[in-house]
């Protein structure tokens, strides 16, 4: 009795059914795709975030860099050794050719301990640590300063106004090259976490535990094809050469790993001159519930470092991507939370009319015997099946959207501070943001060193729970309408319904 | 498509009506009912002390206002008085819970009221078992029982029919059975053919008096109408809230 006089209400106000329906399903169908593109930014933005930290790391220990003036291996001030060029007298140059590694801008170094005392921490899975460094070469020609200096002096004394000479123009001009590229120091031995645990090695070989101190490198798939340089070849790293073993691609399409050149850590201290430093350790917790204790136990036992989970490392995220995901995380929950809050309402307002209009149907049912709760039962079943008629249809419709975002293959754009830049907080990811916005992205440029760009197509991938979320909202929705409407009803005198009629 | 002429119908009697016939099926000891009107308060029933007997057929004339449909709910349980009792054979029922009222409806008393009251969405037939729904009825003989009880008004044919696909005599047939099938002890009509034309009205009347000799039911009916109160037993008059005998 109760599903043939559901579904012959149903059937009997067809329009009304059909317009709380079709808003639920609106609702729910905005729910599944912001849900759906939630997810696929947020695997988005793990994607960028493993080509620069590897997979399994779920926190990374660093240090906040000193400010200016504080000092600090590799700060600020870039020596190209001028003076230690060779001049030649006759034309007036110096032509100069350094090789200098250093940390790079934005990031500080610390003692290695750090590495031990993580992997002793409670709840510690794993730790491997990393040395992030910059290779710059300078090469050129430079007028002959002494010369410069010998002819100076203010307008109008004597011998200022003989014109400067020298240099790559012969008038007192430089020409030179800056090449630029980041350099990683890694454990050898630990590739199952680090930046090269999200990379394979797609030429040659890997670095082995064999290779600790030696002055072996590999090199970054995309990196080797722009620097021109293969298997077997030689770079100079710090002024020193070192063999290519191997090249390694990032395992997500379209991105580049966290850094041009890897070197086994000792290797990279002893080139960088920060022997028992490293700039970045990567923490695996032993179970994803355990990551804000581990971090806080963390942050208890190296007091000097900043601790960042995956979830605070997200944020630094920057590019179109980041606009994705403030525009998903903002206005597509509020705009679904207002859609769904419409279509609730719209729902329990059609019930409530839906009982109003019944006044005499419920009164006669009550005048023949039938109990409050039966009566209840039958409004709030009816609410629920046409909630969960919108649901099935709003899981069609999200479907059907999720599929059109799919078929698009939207590609975002990704900037995550590399090793480098990370460990500062804010002032890096800003960084980031900046260099991301001045084009210097990439390869060239001061903070190349500080960015990790990738595109990456935007997926809305369909999980069980976006299915369940639609679902559960359709049930919630009809349950809430059900739920008034039949308060409503229960209210009614069978008297009084009868009345009304009279 | 004209309503089946009743003297083909049969009228099984019940088995053992549960109050004998002749002792009191009601019993009104100075039931009063007042209403709020706004501010004002308007009494609706006035120290009624009255005694229907089982089996008995009533008739309840007076004009509009004067307290008949007030009394036909305090007599089907649908609402309490505001003094005084109202026993339904050993039950007081200005004493029992909702739940418990809702139960006598369910199984004692049976309604016909003038506007008919189906439920529009539901055919003929399921009309009829949503009076066996709260009694728990197996849907199997809830469905038998309906039949039989469309039978008896005349109207098997008519079963799968909507009510809008019924004329009026028709759909306060199938209001009649919807208030039989139960096997009540009492059933209240409540101006039961104050929508229909003469000629229906004395189909009607003719099936509710033959159910009411057959079947051993306390009738009560509300009516202006002089010819049906003709037919009773005994009629009362209700005016400004007191009853006469007439």
């Amino acid at each position: 009795m109760f599903l043939t006089y559901l579904r012959r209400e149903l059937a009997g106000r067809r329009r009304q059914t059909l317009i709380v329906a079709i808003g639920m399903a609106l609702a729910i169908a905005l729910v599944m795709i912001v849900n759906a593109l939630s997810g696929g930014v947020r695997d988005a933005q793990a994607s960028v975030l493993e080509s620069v930290y590897g997979v399994g790391t779920d926190i990374t220990v660093t240090q906040a860099p000193t400010g200016p003036g504080e000092g600090g291996p590799g700060g600020g001030r870039f020596e190209f050794g001028a003076e230690d060029g060779e001049t030649d007298d006759a034309e007036g140059s110096t032509t100069v050719s350094d090789s200098r590694l250093t940390t790079g801008m934005g990031t500080a170094t610390f003692d290695d301990t750090a590495l031990d005392t993580a992997l002793s921490t409670e709840g510690v899975a794993d730790a491997a640590a990393a040395l992030s460094l910059s290779n710059t070469t300078f090469s050129g020609e430079l007028p002959d300063f002494s010369q410069l200096q010998g002819g100076g002096g203010a307008p109008g004394e004597a011998g200022a106004e003989a014109p400067p000479t020298g240099g790559a123009d012969g008038a007192g001009g430089s020409a030179f090259d800056v090449d630029s590229f980041t350099v990683l120091g890694i454990d050898p031995a630990a590739s199952a976490l680090g930046p090269l645990s999200s990379a394979a090695v797609t030429e040659g070989r890997g670095l082995e535990a064999a290779d600790a101190g030696a002055d072996v490198a590999l090199l970054d798939s995309a990196y080797a094809t722009t620097a021109e340089l293969a298997v077997g070849d030689t770079i100079d790293v710090g002024g020193t050469t070192m063999e290519i073993v191997g090249l390694v691609t990032a395992d997500t399409a379209d991105a580049s790993t966290g850094a041009n050149v890897y070197l086994p850590l000792d290797t990279a201290q002893a080139l960088a001159g920060l022997e028992g430093q490293v700039s970045t350790v990567y923490v695996q917790a032993a179970s994803s519930t355990d990551i804000t204790a581990v971090q806080a136990s963390l942050e208890e036992a190296l007091p000097e470092a900043t601790v960042n989970t995956q979830e605070d490392l997200a944020s630094s995220v920057s590019g179109s991507l980041s606009s994705a995901s403030t525009l998903v995380s903002s206005l597509g929950l509020w705009l679904s939370v207002a859609v769904l809050a419409a279509a609730f309402l719209i729902a329990v307002l059609f019930t409530v009319s839906g009982v109003t209009r019944r006044t005499r149907e419920f009164g006669t049912l009550k005048a023949i015997g039938w109990s409050n709760r039966r009566v209840v039962g039958q409004v709030a079943g009816e609410s629920l099946v046409q909630g969960l008629i919108g649901g099935a249809l709003g899981i069609v419709i999200g479907l059907v959207g999720i599929g059109a975002i799919t078929l698009i293959q939207p590609t975002l754009s990704g900037s995550a501070g590399s090793v480098q830049a990370f460990g500062g907080g804010e002032a890096p990811a800003a960084a980031a943001e900046a260099a991301d916005r001045m084009g210097l992205t990439g390869d060239g440029g001061p903070f190349a060193a500080a960015t990790t760009t990738s595109d990456i197509v935007l997926t809305a991938p369909v999980t069980v729970s976006v299915v369940l979320v639609a679902v559960g909202l359709a049930v919630l929705g009809g349950l809430v309408a059900g739920a008034i409407g039949g308060w409503r009803a229960s209210r009614l005198r069978p008297a009084e319904a009868l009345r009304s009629v009279a | 498509m004209s309503a089946p002429s009743t003297t083909s119908i049969t009228l099984p009697t019940p088995a053992d009506p549960a109050t004998p016939k002749g002792t009191a099926m009601y019993t009104l000891d100075k039931v009063g009912k007042t209403y709020r009107q706004s501010s004002r308060i308007v009494t609706a029933l006035k120290d009624v002390s009255l005694t229907i007997p089982a089996g008995q057929m009533v008739a309840i004339q007076g004009p509009t206002g004067g307290g008949k449909s007030t009394l036909l709910q305090m007599l089907g349980a649908l609402d309490r008085p505001t003094s005084g009792d109202v026993r339904l054979g050993d039950d007081v029922l200005s004493k029992l819970p909702d739940r418990k009222l809702a139960k006598l409806r369910a199984k004692e008393i049976g309604f016909v009221f003038q506007g008919f009251n189906l439920i529009p969405t539901l055919t003929a037939q399921e009309n009829v078992e949503t009076a066996l729904e709260p009694q728990g009825v197996p849907a199997e003989e809830r469905r038998r029982r309906a039949s039989d009880a469309l039978a008896q008004v005349g109207l098997a044919e008519r079963a799968g029919h909507v009510p809008s696909e019924l004329s009026g005599g028709q759909q306060q047939r199938v209001a009649i059975a919807r208030a039989l099938v139960k096997e009540p002890d009492v059933l209240l009509a409540d101006e039961p053919t104050g929508n229909l034309d003469e000629q229906t009205r004395d189909e009607i009347m003719d099936l509710l008096e033959g159910l009411w000799r057959d079947r051993g039911l306390t009738l009560v009916i509300v009516t202006h109408d002089s010819a049906v109160a003709k037919r009773a037993e005994r009629r009362l008059r209700i005016a400004g809230g007191s009853v006469q005998e007439i």
